[in-house]
């Protein structure tokens, strides 16, 4: 039997594939838009005037 | 580097921003490598083809039990050795735990319906971990509800620690009582029950998504550290305007 085949359950089988596809790509696109997110604020604050302490960035993370 | 030096955030986002990219290239080949082994998977016996969905939904259902297990040694952290990125990394591991929850209990009703007749039953493996879930959902509520990150740090500490409780009572769930969920097949006395050909592929979506899962965590890691500096900025802006003179 053709092991790509998926017999009469194929749409259970689809849709969890598909459910997993789809939450690990929103929890990566909320993550990255999250860490864009975080800089442009950071760098808005260091614009303004504000900086750390230390004196250095806050954005600098190299 | 020791593990003390990653104490320091600035070096810790100086290491996560260097591993990242290779992590993530470490999920892509291994995420294909176990989809491809699970798409050529045999069908089962019994279970038909359904048994892929297994290779989707055990990993996840790892997952969900192995965070909350890092979040309490984190809360153990953040209460015993007050570490300062323990609180961090429990505050970032639990949107992920609770995803890694979510699709444990749709991936299992999804394949518990053809196999089971049910999409869901109240058995106590079944509810234990949907008690999980809304334990992640109730932690990530307390972490929003209060505003200083030391004094939710600590709640959420104390809580997750409670909610360790429930990891074992999941585990041993299938038992302890008599429930409609099987066995431990992998994880077990005697080795796994699983035969090669479905072991194998499991085994490498179960690392494809550990990888996924410390890759995204260092992520948000990093994001809760930018977040509090901006916090910290945010304060020292407030405070340099409130002592301008009128």
């Amino acid at each position: 039997m053709n092991p790509m085949s998926l017999g009469p359950y194929a749409s259970f089988i689809v849709t969890s594939y598909l459910l997993v596809a789809v939450v690990v790509v929103l929890l990566i696109g909320w993550i990255a838009v999250d860490y864009r997110r975080q800089q442009r604020r950071l760098r808005e604050l260091e614009a303004g005037g504000t900086i750390r302490r230390s004196g250095r960035s806050a954005t600098d993370i190299k | 580097m020791t593990l003390i030096d990653l104490a320091n955030p600035t070096r810790f986002l100086s290491l996560a921003t260097r591993a990242l990219p290779w992590l993530a290239a470490a999920t892509a080949v291994l995420l294909a490598i176990g989809l491809y082994q699970s798409a050529m998977a045999p069908n089962d016996y019994q279970q038909g083809a359904t048994v892929k969905i297994m290779f989707i939904h055990v990993p996840n259902a790892w997952l969900s039990m192995f965070v909350w297990g890092v979040m309490s040694v984190a809360a153990l952290g953040t209460l015993v050795w007050r570490h300062p990125l323990a609180d961090v990394a429990a505050k970032a591991a639990a949107p992920i735990g609770a995803a890694f929850t979510f699709l444990a209990l749709v991936t299992g009703a999804l394949w518990g319906r053809p196999m089971w007749g049910t999409y869901w039953e109240w058995d106590a493996r079944l509810t234990s971990v949907l008690i999980l879930f809304l334990m992640y959902l109730g932690l990530i509520a307390l972490w929003r509800a209060v505003e200083d990150p030391s004094r939710a740090a600590r709640a959420a500490a104390i809580l997750t620690l409670v909610g360790a409780i429930n990891l074992p009572i999941i585990k041993f769930s299938v038992d302890w009582w008599n429930t409609l969920h099987q066995p431990a097949s992998v994880m077990r006395m005697g080795g796994p029950a699983l035969d090669h050909a479905f072991l194998i592929p499991l085994l490498v979506m179960a690392s494809a998504f550990s990888m996924l899962f410390l890759t995204l965590q260092l992520a948000a890691m990093r994001n809760e550290i930018l977040r509090r500096r901006v916090r910290t900025l945010q304060m020292i802006q407030v405070t340099k305007s409130s002592r301008r003179p009128a």
